[in-house]
């Protein structure tokens, strides 16, 4: 028997002034393999074309449909409704800028995380077009593949109680980039310049080590280690720094 | 009203928007992409199985170069490549990709010592060199002679266009996300921009640019059933069409991935067939060797597509299924270490999506629309046809290295080299150009699109639904182009499509249309457009009468080099019901004379041959 499933949706459109912040309730007959994609498609053609929500690859690839799903942060995409109870409720992610009902400016506060944790390789080598490339161990670059796997959904960040009560913290995925970065032998930043990015309350040690971050994350990156070895490595380097002023 | 000025405009922020855009950066330029979404979710990101270059550091690639890369992508083009641009390709593709290397990409490395791989599910032995550890490796792809295919695991495109874009922030290039250009701004000789739609607030901005680069990627999203991301919907193209003035070339050629899954169309990449994965049919037997006994599974997309279709169809040896028939994708061979670090990708969306692990199952397959070849019709140097200071890369562009068929790895790669290559062209044209900007044809084209939306929002014009019309509009392809075709399921594709087109501008919205994330009124402000590449499609299919590459037609299955060795060019003059089609010569020049592909075996119709009337045969 087909299960009728009851989405309550969260309904806001903050640029229709008669709108106010409020739940709807639909009523869907469930279908083999059906995901939240093809659950929310078929809403906004069927019965309500004023409903907003993002979606793109549709495959777990992209990260575009983070959304709380029954009171969990997820990809709305590759959520099979067989895996939920008949009542499901949908609402925003907290955290990022509302566009309308669940879907979120999420690249507004990615941009902005580019910039303070200076997400690229820092080098001061010219590429040389006629040379051969730096070399690098493969076991190497499937240790930054996987951190690089992140696919900036901004789950973590809704599931973060620090980054909910702060917003000036970086937040889980920042953390995971630098990391990112620490690894790669061809960035030349040193312990000392990614201290001045992360060695405070906004960064490292503002983490209060709830982890829900490592437990939500839907490529399942291993974010508890990253965390970790970040929070080690500059705890570190700041003792370093005390010795040496005192000394 | 909200105006921008730059130098150069990037409709798009995938991997060849912003390639384009850090060379124009670079060069001291203001640059700023548009992107209908976060520039890291743009499409590029879900490219799994990598990028051609010929760069020869693995033992499979040795005796790889540039010039075996060349006859390969001209013959999986089928000869519908223009060669000059091959060559540019071929020539530059190993230099970016150790560019990308520079900037940060993850490669997958070269581990020297003995090792194994599959072909053709058989084990066989390799030992990589020791002088080449640490080198960026490569796998096998289809229809190439080398492996050539340089990866990071399964998530190439996304590994590249996250370094792509953490270059392009560290150059200061703007990126503005959630903004959809819904027409372009033109004085008839000279693009000067485009209007653009914000999806947070719904409200139009202007942006006024030197130099418009469209890079908005492919248009699969016209197919019901296609493996591209919901956005590719053709939103450049159509900006473009709407001039009147600029070609869209060799629409018709569209290319079925042999591996779309089962049902949810979602792409699991060659590269589980270049490391070795096998396809079964209803009885668990392989069958792509009875067809071609030397590539088999590795036969170019077009070919493995063909006989996928054919085996299910005319043999009747396809999965039965509630979705259809399909095939078995198999690589369980491969164990467990691989697919869990080479095929992450794949393996996830098996399990996420298919509720099985490829370690231990079969994965239901079936070609699936997947790239278009066809697009806007540049130069060599990326300069479209028609408008001074347009330009186009990557998916939406037909500068045209992939012909009738584009190999994988190719895309990947072109848009890379493509974007090096058009953006070095674009900084030399910006260095002597400067352009007027008349306000009466910006006040003009933003009435006519505010005019669009009210009559949309206030239902002027009708009560169609977009979302039946499109539906409309996606059954036809499906059913009359698909990867066999002839004249008659053409001619009821044309004749379906004209009357969509009809209904297309008809639509008027359900509901308010307010607010920038509302999807309706972004489906219907394209839905006129999408219908019209729908008809370049058919029509170019429909008078295209021979096959070459993807281009499968029953009534005319030789290769015609004697009449059609040649580039559709399709531009939509106001007031028409069909696009008005011309043709150009495939290539300036050809480093390789036309001739068999080695594989796909059809009969050819030499360029030499007698003129006589072709007469289609009994499909």
């Amino acid at each position: 028997m087909a299960r009728t499933l009851k989405l309550n949706i969260f309904r806001y459109n903050p640029q229709d002034p008669a709108s106010e912040p409020h739940l709807d309730t639909f009523e869907l007959e469930e279908t083999p393999s059906m995901t939240l994609f093809i659950a929310l498609t078929r809403l906004r053609e069927e019965q309500d074309p004023s409903l907003m929500f993002d979606f793109c690859c549709r495959a777990g690839i992209c990260g575009a449909c983070g959304m709380v799903i029954n009171g969990k942060p997820n990809l709305a995409c590759k959520t099979q409704t067989s895996t939920l109870p008949e009542e499901i409720t949908l609402l925003p992610m907290p955290g990022f800028k509302l566009v309308g009902d669940v879907a979120v400016d999420t690249g507004t506060w990615f941009r902005e995380m580019y910039d303070k944790v200076e997400s690229w390789i820092h080098t001061d080598k010219a590429f040389d077009p006629t040379a051969e490339e730096e070399r690098m161990d493969n076991a190497l670059a499937e240790e930054i593949y996987e951190l690089e796997r992140c696919i900036e959904c901004g789950c973590c960040v809704a599931g973060c109680g620090t980054a909910q009560m702060r917003e000036d913290f970086l937040g889980p995925v920042a953390l995971n980039r630098l990391a990112r970065f620490v690894m790669d032998p061809r960035d030349q930043r040193t312990d000392e310049d990614y201290f001045a990015l992360i060695g405070t309350d906004d960064g490292i040690f503002g983490c209060m080590g709830l982890l829900a971050c490592e437990d939500l994350c839907p490529k399942e990156l291993p974010l508890q280690d990253q965390l970790g070895y970040l929070r080690r490595k500059m705890g570190i380097h700041a003792f370093k720094r005390l010795f040496a002023r005192s000394g | 009203m909200k105006t921008f000025h730059t130098d150069l405009l990037c409709v798009g922020a995938g991997l060849a928007g912003e390639r384009v855009a850090i060379e124009a950066a670079d060069a001291g330029f203001d640059v700023i992409c548009l992107s209908i979404v976060p520039a890291r979710r743009s499409h590029s990101s879900a490219a799994q199985g990598g990028m051609q270059a010929a760069l020869a550091n693995c033992v499979m690639g040795e005796g790889d170069s540039p010039d075996v890369h060349f006859a390969d992508t001209v013959k999986g083009s089928d000869w519908g490549a223009d060669q000059e641009v091959v060559r540019l390709f071929a020539d530059a593709a190993p230099i970016v990709m150790r560019q990308m290397a520079h900037w940060g990409v993850p490669w997958n490395r070269v581990v020297p010592g003995k090792g194994h791989y599959y072909k053709g599910g058989k084990r066989f032995e390799k030992e990589e060199k020791q002088e080449k550890e640490g080198l960026i490796t490569a796998r096998a792809f289809g229809g190439t002679a080398k492996w050539r295919t340089c990866y990071t695991s399964d998530g190439t495109g996304h590994t590249v266009l996250y370094t792509m874009d953490n270059r392009a922030a560290q150059l200061g290039v703007e990126v503005h996300d959630k903004i959809e250009a819904i027409s372009l701004l033109h004085d008839g000789t000279h693009a000067l921009g485009v209007v653009a739609r914000c999806l947070r607030t719904g409200e139009l901005v202007v942006y006024l640019a030197r130099c418009t680069l469209i890079a908005s990627g492919g248009a699969g999203r016209v197919y019901r059933e296609s493996t591209n991301a919901i956005i590719n919907e053709g939103g450049g193209h159509i900006i473009c069409l709407d001039t009147g003035i600029v070609p869209l070339a060799n629409m018709e050629a569209i290319q079925f991935h042999p591996t779309g899954i089962v049902p949810t169309n979602i792409l699991v990449t060659e590269g589980c067939r270049g490391d070795g994965g096998t396809l079964l049919d209803v009885n668990e037997e392989r069958f792509m060797h009875i067809y071609e006994p030397e590539k088999a599974e590795l036969a170019s997309r077009d070919v493995v597509s063909r006989w996928e279709a054919h085996h299910m169809l005319n043999e009747g040896k396809g999965v039965k299924s509630p979705y259809g028939d399909h095939l078995w994708l198999d690589i369980r061979h491969l164990g467990e270490q691989h697919i869990r670090t080479k095929l992450r990708e794949v393996d996830e969306i098996c399990q996420n999506f298919l509720g099985i692990d490829p370690v231990s199952n079969l994965i239901p397959v079936r070609p699936t629309q997947h790239y278009t070849m066809g697009g806007v019709r540049t130069d060599k140097d990326g300069a479209a046809y028609g408008l001074t200071g347009l330009y186009s890369a990557g998916e939406a562009s037909c500068w045209d290295m992939h012909g009738f068929n584009r190999l994988g790895g190719n895309s990947l790669a072109e848009t890379v080299v493509a974007g090096m290559i058009v953006g070095e062209k674009i900084v030399e044209f910006l260095r002597g150009y400067d352009v007027a900007f008349p306000t009466s044809v910006i006040r003009d084209r933003v009435a006519r699109d505010q005019d669009r939306i009210d009559r949309l929002v206030s239902g002027a014009d009708g009560s169609e639904d977009v979302y039946k019309v499109r539906s409309a509009m996606q059954d036809i392809l499906m059913d009359w182009v698909g990867i066999f075709r002839d004249g008659t399921d053409l001619q009821k594709a044309v004749d379906g499509l004209q009357e969509v087109l009809e209904r297309s501008k008809k639509v008027g919205l359900r509901s308010s249309g307010l607010g920038g994330g509302n999807a309706e009124l972004a489906s219907a402000l394209k839905i006129e457009g999408q219908v019209k590449i729908a008809l370049m499609m058919a029509y170019g299919g429909l008078m295209r009468t021979e096959s070459r590459g993807c281009h499968t037609r029953s009534d005319f299955p030789a290769r015609n080099d004697r009449d059609w060795l040649n580039r559709t060019l399709a531009v939509w003059e106001e007031g028409k019901t069909l696009p008005t089609l011309t043709y150009e010569p495939a290539s300036p020049t050809m480093e390789i004379p036309p001739g068999d592909r080695g594989y796909g075996k059809s009969e050819i119709i030499p360029a030499d041959a007698p003129a006589v009337a072709p007469a289609p045969v009994e499909a």
